[in-house]
């Protein structure tokens, strides 16, 4: 090993020859900056070193060809040009748009198509040049196993999606920092990511000790946001869940954990969590995870309705019912969907109608879709009038024109990136099956 | 006059007006609107931030306490660099965060951009420094309030 600073005098970080040949332009000034790229993000961050990125598929936070990005499709030309490539191949956040599914008026079309998302097909074609996976690599939960990309316990990633990263680095024990776009992109390029903070041991350990104290199995959107909004970009040592979760992962709180770790890091910035007798490295490690100066927050009932209160409403009239709903944000599991499907038929039944009572699109991963098509459930929820599509939700919301929509979610991903109203599992199944009162 | 040591990010030498968001800054919704019409000025437009919202930050000095929102952030402070359209610099007083930090970076090294990025300048920077000062920032990480 030498160091870039002894050479050039310009880096502290520890580099191979190979790093260092490459920033200094024997692989093409493009990978130059690429890897300079990396370096300079990890120096900011004390980083000592590069380290191999161990799994074979990255992921991609950039999904949409939102016309303002410019430099994005600037760059990725550049890159196609000097035929540089990722190593392995990656997956990418859901596609903006599904006028299938999800209807859409002219106007709105016009402005998806001519203004916000007017460099959609460019970007896709660029994407393919550069290593994406497939056409059905569109999805923010890439990790599930209908989609495939799902790292082992153990393995150094370099993913931006803030909800795939924490689930990675907490229900599958890999290590993965909270990147920005570009950067996993780059990073999947030279095949090394800078080694700080969620990637160190140091780094895993808990600098909270939540209490779970509820009186029944609290909804993952809801404790999520709790633990989000207390600990920020903190790792917290959840107590108590296991109660009402296990002891064993399954799909069932693989779900839920999803869910969960999506609402904390979209109300906080947490990339990471460790449920006690559950999770990976907490089975393995226990309190040696836990800083000795760790804060502690209590949560019970109360203080899950404080935290559910706070939620402004955004709609332009919160006196009008919903006119959509969006489940799936992060994207359904096969189980989730199997699940609603249940739910709504009986919700149907009981009030005595055939058919949804708004628009109501449920949004999953093309290859849990298409597992879900081939299930008896499918027939099931399509007769109930329900959508199914592997749209991003939040992408969609992401346009002036829906805002004269009162749009309901059982997302707090959703809620705080958009003016969707948010609604626990019971009261969203109470509005789509059209009971009174709801 | 008050002065204040931070870390140097990116480097220069600056001297002017003071925008100052006391909460986190969300990058996306703060640039979003003025990127869309590629204003050549952009007007803070995250209507959950009244510290920056409507104030034009163009070419301001963009004190704040780090970025936050959408991991898009840093390719959003990389476009808006790319327009020149960008805050002159930007002070945080804490650490700066991973998504402000490739946005500087991006600039830097895909956009030869000047912007200058300072961290680590403290709660008591933050608490003194208010939007409208004049301040002036020097190469080695010298932030005064004039």
């Amino acid at each position: 090993m030498s160091t870039v600073e002894t050479r050039a005098g310009e880096y502290k970080m520890e580099l191979t020859q190979e790093q260092l040949d490459i920033l200094e332009g024997k692989k093409g000034e493009t990978m130059a900056k690429v890897i300079k790229t990396v370096v300079m993000f990890g120096e900011i961050f004390g980083a000592k070193r590069l380290v191999p990125i161990t799994h074979n598929s990255g992921h991609l936070v950039t999904s949409f060809g939102i016309g303002i990005l410019a430099p994005l499709y600037r760059t990725m030309d550049e890159l196609i040009n000097a035929g540089i490539k990722v190593k392995g191949d990656f997956t990418v956040d859901p596609r903006p748009l599904d006028y299938k599914n999800v209807k859409c008026t002219m106007l709105e079309k016009l402005l998806f198509n001519k203004i916000l998302y007017s460099k959609q097909e460019q970007y896709e074609s660029q994407l393919k040049k550069v290593g994406l996976k497939d056409e059905d690599g569109f999805t923010c939960t890439c990790y599930l196993p209908e989609v495939g990309n799902t790292p082992k316990e153990g393995d150094i990633l370099a993913w931006a999606e803030s909800s795939a990263v924490v689930y990675a680095n907490s229900v599958l024990g890999a290590r993965c920092n909270r990147n920005s776009g570009m950067l996993d992109l780059f990073s999947s390029i030279v095949g090394y990511v800078p080694e700080f903070g969620l990637l160190t041991d140091e780094g895993r350990k808990a600098s909270w000790k939540v209490y779970v104290n509820t009186t029944k199995k609290p909804e993952a959107q809801v404790l999520g946001s709790a633990i989000g909004m207390k600990v920020m970009e903190d790792v917290p040592y959840v107590y108590g869940l296991d109660k009402f979760l296990g002891t064993e992962l399954n799909d069932e709180n693989k779900s839920y954990l999803k869910d969960f770790g999506a609402a904390t890091a979209s109300n906080g910035a947490v990339g990471l969590y460790h449920i006690d007798n559950l999770t990976p490295e907490a089975k393995r490690c226990g309190e040696e995870l836990i800083k000795p100066d760790a804060k502690e927050y209590i949560i019970d009932d109360a203080e899950l309705e404080r935290i559910k209160n706070s939620y402004p409403i955004m709609w332009k009239d919160p006196n009008k019912k919903a006119d959509k709903c969006f489940i799936g944000c992060p994207h359904l599991t096969l189980q989730q969907l199997k699940d609603w499907t249940d739910k709504i038929e009986k919700g149907l039944k009981e009030t005595g109608r055939k058919k949804v009572a708004l628009t109501t699109v449920f949004t999953a991963a093309p290859g849990v879709v298409k597992e879900f098509q081939k299930s008896e459930h499918y027939p099931r929820l399509m007769a109930a009038g329900a959508k199914l599509s592997s749209i991003c939700p939040l992408m969609y919301t992401n346009n002036p024109l829906t805002k004269k929509y009162n749009i309901a979610t059982n997302s707090n991903k959703l809620r705080t990136y958009s003016a969707a109203r948010f609604y626990e599992d019971d009261e969203m199944l109470a509005i789509i099956v059209g009971k009174e009162g709801h | 006059m008050k002065s204040f040591k931070g870390r140097v990010i990116a480097g220069g030498n600056f001297k002017g007006e003071a925008v100052v968001s006391r909460q986190g800054l969300n990058t996306l919704a703060t640039f979003q609107k003025s990127a869309l019409t590629r204003s050549k000025e952009v007007i803070g437009s995250d209507q959950n931030n009244p510290d920056v919202f409507g104030k034009k930050l163009t070419g301001k000095v963009l004190c704040l306490p780090q970025t936050i929102g959408s991991t898009t952030g840093g390719l959003v402070i990389q476009t808006v660099c790319s327009l020149k359209a960008n805050p002159a610099a930007f002070l945080f007083s804490e650490h700066i965060d991973s998504l402000a930090a490739s946005g500087i970076v991006l600039a830097k090294v895909w956009e030869n951009s000047d912007v200058i990025a300072i961290d680590l300048l403290g709660q008591e920077f933050l608490d003194t420094v208010k939007t409208g000062d004049t301040v002036e920032i020097k190469e080695d990480g010298t932030v005064t309030i004039l």
